[in-house]
């Protein structure tokens, strides 16, 4: 009873409290780097396209609003499209824990509010961006053992040169 | 200087739906005030005009009765909860000239058959919305509202037997001593609590507890018959506020100020109190509040009615 | 059935089989690579470590690679002791150290069986921090990527290709740490069945090349179960779609069938799905010039066109019996044609009676293989029926069984099993005009005309059985061939005779029955086995129906006012004469199909229909077995399976008792009743009511992306996606989904941990033994009632004379480019070669590789000729449909020698 009757007598002094709310958008509130908002897609140091379409995000997406399909040109894998219907998506971040490439990002941008949803669904050309964004130096093919213009054989990090494969020798 | 009837009508309803809306967007600013929070302000100067801007919404959203629904019932319940409210009204003297039947010689009595009717509303939502959140809702309104009638009309009685009268006006003249608080303020207490519960305003509006029962008996509605519901809620509040007020708080009566003003002053502080109700209780489970109501007030109003029976018997002239 | 302890659970387990295959089936999680149940083990790769205990008091046990150890009554495992455990997580650890990080861009990941057993075995970091081994990769041609250094070293890819499909040009270099699995130089891989190293490499060393190429990964693509298109054999398949589109085709076991494998005209032949060729829209052609119109235009102009006089319908081998069936509905059976010339006509509707007469057994593929003395009388198995060919390599392995049970080896015991088997004599016996793949392994091999095979099977028959009438006039070398078949034949327990319609020869397939008869005579537990061409031509005929020629003579006496042909490009049958003839005898030609042919190029009206990948049907395979195919994609309209439009047709032509099917089943139920030899085919598979648990099997897998993004382009609203009426299988993920799913529903194969093809597993009774919830199809031809005493065919045809500038041209059926549909799908039509005249003897002056010209089927043609010594003399051989279109055995042809005209 003393309890209740304490309980109302603060929540009433709170009136005389400093309000934390942010009057956006007056005020911008400073966000985190790893602010979960709108998603993009990076590119490599190199400047090439980091998605390597593998479907992981697609996949890891808890409501399905991530579609691509691969293509590949001299052994390099990336989207043919890259839609993501933002009317969907929830900024959860599981599409970025499970890019195995850091090509897709979340980043602390939010205001991306339409009147119509049609205008959520982003396409490739609407997420690629020219940076690295948030991972400056990773570049997946780098370390992968497949063949890319530039890269032979046995020329990724930690790689031997290809084996000749006419010696038994050890 | 009464004036005409139909003009206290007319003024009456005007101000209580005006008074309603206002409270939708007041309550929430208030909150946001207790709660370290703005609360709606965007909408015109310190956001007054969001009442506005959510009743033309509230007008304009598709109107949706459920194909699963009874559609007569679920028409009607609304209406029946607004209604009930609107007419308890009508025994409430603003001041001893402004009143619509204040003088009504069951005055009190209204009230609280008024009070019962309103469960219809609620109970019939929740059962012509053929839907198992909106059923338990409506059921639980049921149990809770029935019981809590109990309650308010045995606190009530304390007053009855001091003023000797079910008139709101007599009620309201007994108290230019003493108001009934002091004498009565068990009965006060039981009473308030008696209100909250039968309003289902926070902390006790388990019949729509959403983290359990989505919006409990209206979950079904949408458009202006949730609109109704909504409006219902505040005029109940401000009714139980005017209520208390003539009751125990001396009604229009105070020095200085016009009589009026003090009505509103005094109504308005309870309304206040309503809010912070809401504000810093969370609500028990609803063991808890039947057990409230069954363990606790009815032993106090029995007590209090016998307090008061004694004294009255010791006073009585011969 | 013996009883073993795994991990303190009592399990049945059978003493012929291996731990690991008792522990799999006990439904443990045991991870392997290198065992595959048909190829058996080898030991080499030492992840299936198991800690086996001598008796209840032994509490250290020893570890044993449970691929290589019998099962023994009582005996008590563990898989999950500490020390195993250790053992294959270090088996993993080591052989991921050279591991690329590829999966992202590795096309099996999602389906790698790498990656399960790593996942299962809990390697997750790795320490290894020098360098990786790296190999160069080779073009194996446009079926197969190779990504060498994914390779984990398993050897089941040699295994398969050399051992069990005798292949020749993949094999293991190098040594130790540097295995390498390849060619010895880049080129496509020559064998019919590599794209099966798709599914047997566990890796993504081997993946499917023209899949990559529209990838999707296995758990965004819907599946349905389907029935290979492409020959005979009726190999059952799983058709992967998505976003409209067929993706890949992979293997669906059937136990009595395929079961492990496919052939590559069967996984990559669906690419005519997608062709450019293909018809989307009704065509009206006027005054010559081709107009798309609506479906209601169509209907209208037919019904038009039906007020000129009686309908016609020409139906099709390669389409399913309900398209056959709906067009019979439409003419009536006196004016339903199977759209075979005489020849061929009477010869496919000789087969399925032959079949039930014949007293010995109608074997199914898995009963093939384990013959143990089979005579190939004159038809090329390997290019005809390759998964049949593939089956009959498989008796060379059983005859190294005695070898083995003697030596007390187990038959799961592979390397040493052939070891033991290696001078196990052959049991194959190849009677053909030409070489074929088979030879290689064959005991013996004859060439000869196929008359003279004939007459030579008539002699072994007559060896066999003396009541059986012998071929009169046999050279010495025959008669001394015939007696050694024969004795051969006799010697065998179970012998197995396989003809076919290859050379259109009705004698050699008489010669068959007559010698498999005689084996059944002799007590023997003899089968006969006759391959038809086409997917479809024994449901053809059991159906039944008038043959091309009648049609032409109806055209000729005016009797026919409109053709309607459906899914038939008759330009491949009858030469361009006589074509020409046929069509402007009458009035409409109505051409239902799904690509265009240069038939549909002459129709008057044309209609898209449905390929068996978006539609339902029954295909009757080579043994007589009744199969169903079901939608892996939803038509769009206009385009409809043959038989609903040619219901519609019905509909508009006569408007009175035209039949109103409205699925799959109904048309099913009717032809059922109505044609009794087919009354059986509602058993082919479970009916669209069919529910799992009360819920629809779902086609899509649990996890499948992308929902509310696939279609998010066009439109952001939900949409339910259309359930096709013919199928119990739901159109999205939402369903059930079980080991005890039937096998004629099997829309993918997943099992928990299981991401891979090998959670079959999880989906056999037993391990290779049949499915759980019973396998597909239905046999049709098991209710012949033989006659008492043996009744003979005498047609025995007089020897093939040889003419001097006379020829006999033979088809020369090829793997690729022979048959229809296949041929456009890309993949498929980088192999075809081009045509050659195969001669025994050049004419004279003219080179090997020069060029000589002959009138085929009207069509004047220049070809190169190829020198063959082999071939018996008077004989020519050339491709069907690749040089001339049309082709119809036997012809006799002249040279022109090297004149170009
Ligand atoms: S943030 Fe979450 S919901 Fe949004 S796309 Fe990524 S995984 Fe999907
Ligand atoms: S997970 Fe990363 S690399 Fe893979 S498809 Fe998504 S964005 Fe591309
Ligand atoms: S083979 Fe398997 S484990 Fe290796 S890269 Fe490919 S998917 Fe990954
Ligand atoms: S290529 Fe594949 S099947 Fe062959 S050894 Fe390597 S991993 Fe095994
Ligand atoms: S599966 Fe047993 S050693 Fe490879």
């Amino acid at each position: 009873m003393f309890g209740i009757l304490r309980t109302l007598w603060l929540t009433f002094l709170h009136m005389g409290h400093r309000r934390v709310t942010v009057g956006y958008p007056e005020h911008k509130p400073p966000l985190p780097p790893r602010y979960r908002g709108r998603i993009i897609l990076s590119r490599d140091p190199d400047g090439m396209e980091r998605c390597v379409a593998c479907n992981l995000c697609a996949v890891a997406c808890p409501v399905d609003c991530i579609s691509l399909q691969k293509a590949e040109q001299d052994g390099r894998w990336y989207p043919d499209y890259f839609r993501i219907n933002f009317s969907r998506c929830i900024f959860c971040g599981m599409c970025e824990e499970a890019c195995p490439t850091y090509a897709i990002q979340l980043i602390p941008d939010f205001e991306m509010s339409e009147y119509l949803r049609p205008n959520l669904v982003y396409e490739k050309e609407d997420l690629l961006i020219s940076g690295t964004g948030k991972y400056p130096d990773y570049s997946f093919f780098r370390v992968a053992g497949v063949k890319i213009p530039g890269k032979d054989k046995g020329e990724a990090e930690r790689e031997a040169p290809p084996v000749d494969i006419h010696t038994l020798l050890p | 200087m009464t004036a005409p009837m139909p003009v206290i009508i007319g003024v009456t309803l005007a101000v209580l739906l005006g008074l309603a809306t206002f409270l939708t967007w007041f309550e929430r600013r208030l909150l946001g005030l207790w709660q370290d929070r703005y609360g709606p302000n965007r909408v015109g100067p310190g956001g007054i005009l969001q009442a506005v801007a959510d009743g033309i919404k509230i007008l304009f959203k598709q109107d949706w009765i459920p194909p699963f629904a009874d559609r007569g019932v679920f028409v009607l319940a609304p209406a029946i909860g607004m209604m009930t409210v609107l007419l308890s009204f009508g025994v409430v003297p603003v001041t001893a000239f402004w009143s619509i039947a204040g003088n009504l010689n069951v005055g009190l009595l209204f009230v609280l058959a008024m009070m019962g009717m309103g469960v219809y509303g609620v109970v019939l939502a929740g059962w012509a919305s053929n839907s198992k959140y909106a059923l338990l809702g409506g059921m639980r309104a049921a149990a809770q509202m029935i019981s809590y009638e109990v309650f308010m009309g045995l606190s009530v009685l304390g007053v009855v037997m001091q003023t000797g009268s079910f008139t709101m006006r007599d009620i309201v003249l007994a108290q230019s001593g003493l108001w009934f608080i002091v004498p009565q303020v068990l009965g006060c207490v039981v009473f308030t609590l008696a209100g909250v519960a039968e309003t289902h305003r926070l902390p006790f509006d388990l019949p729509e507890g959403e983290n359990e029962l989505g919006a409990g008996f209206h979950t079904e509605y949408s458009g202006m018959k949730f609109g109704m519901f909504f409006l219902a809620e505040y005029a109940g509040v401000v009714l139980i506020s005017a209520l208390l007020v003539t009751l125990y708080l001396g009604g229009w009566q105070g020095p200085l100020l016009p009589p009026a003003l003090w009505f509103g002053l005094k109504t308005g502080a309870l309304v206040c109190l309503f809010i912070l109700l809401r504000a810093a209780l969370p609500r028990p489970r609803y063991d808890q509040l039947m057990a409230l109501g069954w363990k606790i007030l009815l032993p106090l109003s029995l007590l209090n009615i016998a307090a008061t029976g004694a004294i009255l018997l010791l006073h009585a002239p011969g | 059935m013996a009883t073993i302890l795994i991990d303190g659970r009592a399990c049945p387990a059978r003493t012929d089989e291996n731990l690991l295959q008792a522990c799999l089936e006990a439904g443990a999680d045991l991870p392997y690579f290198c065992w595959h149940p048909d190829l058996g083990s080898v030991g080499a790769c030492r992840q299936c470590a198991i800690k086996q205990f001598s008796g209840p008091d032994d509490k250290t046990g020893r570890i044993v690679m449970a691929c290589m150890t019998q099962v023994t009554d009582g005996a008590i495992l563990s898989i999950d002791e500490p020390q195993a455990r250790e053992f294959r997580a270090g088996v993993v650890e080591w052989l991921m150290t050279n591991h690329p990080h590829d999966c992202p861009v590795c096309p099996e990941g999602g389906e790698c069986h790498l990656q399960d057993m790593t996942v299962m075995t809990g390697h997750d970091s790795r320490r290894y921090r020098f360098t990786k081994r790296t190999h160069r990769n080779q073009d194996l041609g446009p079926f197969i990527n190779h990504e060498m250094n994914r390779c984990i070293g398993c050897y089941r890819c040699v295994r398969f290709y050399r051992d069990y499909a005798g292949g020749e040009d993949l094999a293991a270099f190098a040594a130790h740490n540097d295995l390498y699995f390849g060619r010895h130089e880049d080129g496509a891989l020559e064998s019919a069945f590599s794209g099966n190293l798709v599914e047997v490499c566990p890796t993504g060393v081997f993946t499917d090349k023209p899949f990559s190429a529209v990838y999707s990964r296995k758990w965004d693509m819907r599946g349905a179960p389907s029935v290979c298109a492409h020959c005979a054999v009726g190999c059952n398949t799983i058709v992967n779609a998505r976003q409209g589109t067929v993706r890949r085709v992979i293997n669906r076991y059937h136990e009595a069938v395929n079961r492990y494998f496919l052939c590559d005209r069967g996984r990559y032949g669906h690419g005519f799905t997608s062709a450019p060729t293909r018809l989307r829209a009704p065509i009206l052609r006027q005054d010559g010039i081709p107009v798309p119109i609506s479906m209601a235009t169509a209907l209208e102009r037919f019904a038009a066109m039906a007020k000129d006089g009686p309908i016609v319908g020409i139906g099709s081998t390669r389409a399913s019996l309900e398209s056959n069936f709906a067009l019979r509905c439409l003419t009536g059976p006196d004016r339903f044609s199977t759209g075979l010339t005489q020849l061929e006509h009477d010869l496919t509707m000789q087969v399925p009676a032959l079949l039930r007469a014949t007293p010995a057994r109608n074997p199914s593929l898995h009963d093939m293989e384990s013959a143990d003395a089979v005579l190939v009388l004159g038809e090329d198995v390997c290019v005809t029926a390759p998964r049949l060919s593939l089956a009959l390599r498989q008796t060379l392995r059983r005859a190294a069984f005695p070898a083995a049970d003697a030596a007390k080896v187990p038959h799961w015991m592979d390397a040493a099993v052939r070891m033991l088997g290696a001078d196990a004599p052959s049991p194959l016996m190849v009677l053909t005009p030409a070489a074929t793949d088979l030879d290689p392994i064959a005991a013996t091999i004859h060439r000869a005309a196929p008359d003279n095979l004939a007459r030579l099977g008539f002699a072994i028959a007559h060896r066999v059985d003396n009541s059986a009438p012998d071929a009169p006039d046999l050279s010495e070398t025959e008669i001394q061939l015939a007696d050694a078949l024969a004795t051969a034949l006799r010697t065998a327990h179970r012998p197995l005779i396989v003809a076919g319609l290859q050379y259109a020869n009705a004698a050699l397939i008489h010669a068959a029955a007559n010698i498999a008869t005689a084996l059944h005579a002799t007590g023997a537990d003899a089968a006969l086995s006759l391959v038809v061409p086409d997917c479809n031509s024994m449901g053809m005929a059991l159906t039944g129906g008038i043959p091309l020629d009648a049609v032409r003579a109806m055209a000729r006496a005016g009797h026919i006012g409109t053709l309607v042909v459906v899914e038939n490009d008759l330009t491949r049958r009858l030469d361009a004469a006589t074509l020409d003839e046929l069509l402007a005898a009458v009035p409409h030609l109505v051409v239902i199909d799904h690509i265009a042919t240069r038939l549909a190029e002459r129709a008057d009206l044309l209609l898209p229909a449905a390929s068996f990948a978006e539609s339902g049907g029954t295909l009757v395979n080579t043994e007589g077995r009744a199969q169903r195919f079901l939608p892996a994609l939803t038509p769009t309209m206009p385009i409809q399976e043959s038989w609903r439009w040619t219901q519609q047709l019905t509909q508009a032509a006569t408007h009175a008792d035209a039949p109103e099917w409205t699925n799959l089943d109904q048309i099913v139920a009717t032809i059922a009743q109505e044609i009794p030899a087919l009354s059986r085919i509602i058993d082919a598979a479970p009916d669209a009511e069919y529910r799992l648990d009360g819920r629809r099997i779902r086609s899509e897998p649990a996890r499948i992306s992308g929902r509310t993004a696939v279609r998010a382009d066009i439109s952001v609203h939900d949409r339910p996606l259309p359930q096709s009426p013919d199928t119990p299988l739901s159109p999205s993920m939402e369903g059930a989904y079980s080991p005890d799913m039937p096998g004629a529903l099997m829309p993918f194969y997943h099992a928990p941990g299981w991401n891979s093809v090998q959670s079959l597993n999880r989906f056999q009774q037993e391990i290779g033994g049949p499915m759980r919830g019973g396998d597909a199809g239905t046999r049709l031809l098991d209710d012949g009632i033989p006659p008492e005493t043996p009744e003979w065919h005498h047609d025995i045809p007089t020897p093939f004379t040889t003419a001097p500038d006379d020829l006999l041209l033979l088809p020369e059926p090829r793997l690729f480019g022979t048959e229809e549909l296949s041929a456009l799908s890309p993949p498929i039509a980088a192999r075809v070669t081009p045509a050659t005249l195969r001669l025994s003897t050049l004419p004279a002056g003219l080179q090997d590789g020069g060029m000589v010209s002959l009138t085929l089927a009207g069509e004047h043609l220049t070809l190169p000729v190829r020198h063959d010594p082999a071939l018996p003399p008077g004989i020519a051989l050339c491709p069907p449909h690749l040089a001339a279109r049309a082709f119809t055995t036997p012809v006799r042809v002249q040279l022109h020698g090297d004149d170009t005209p």
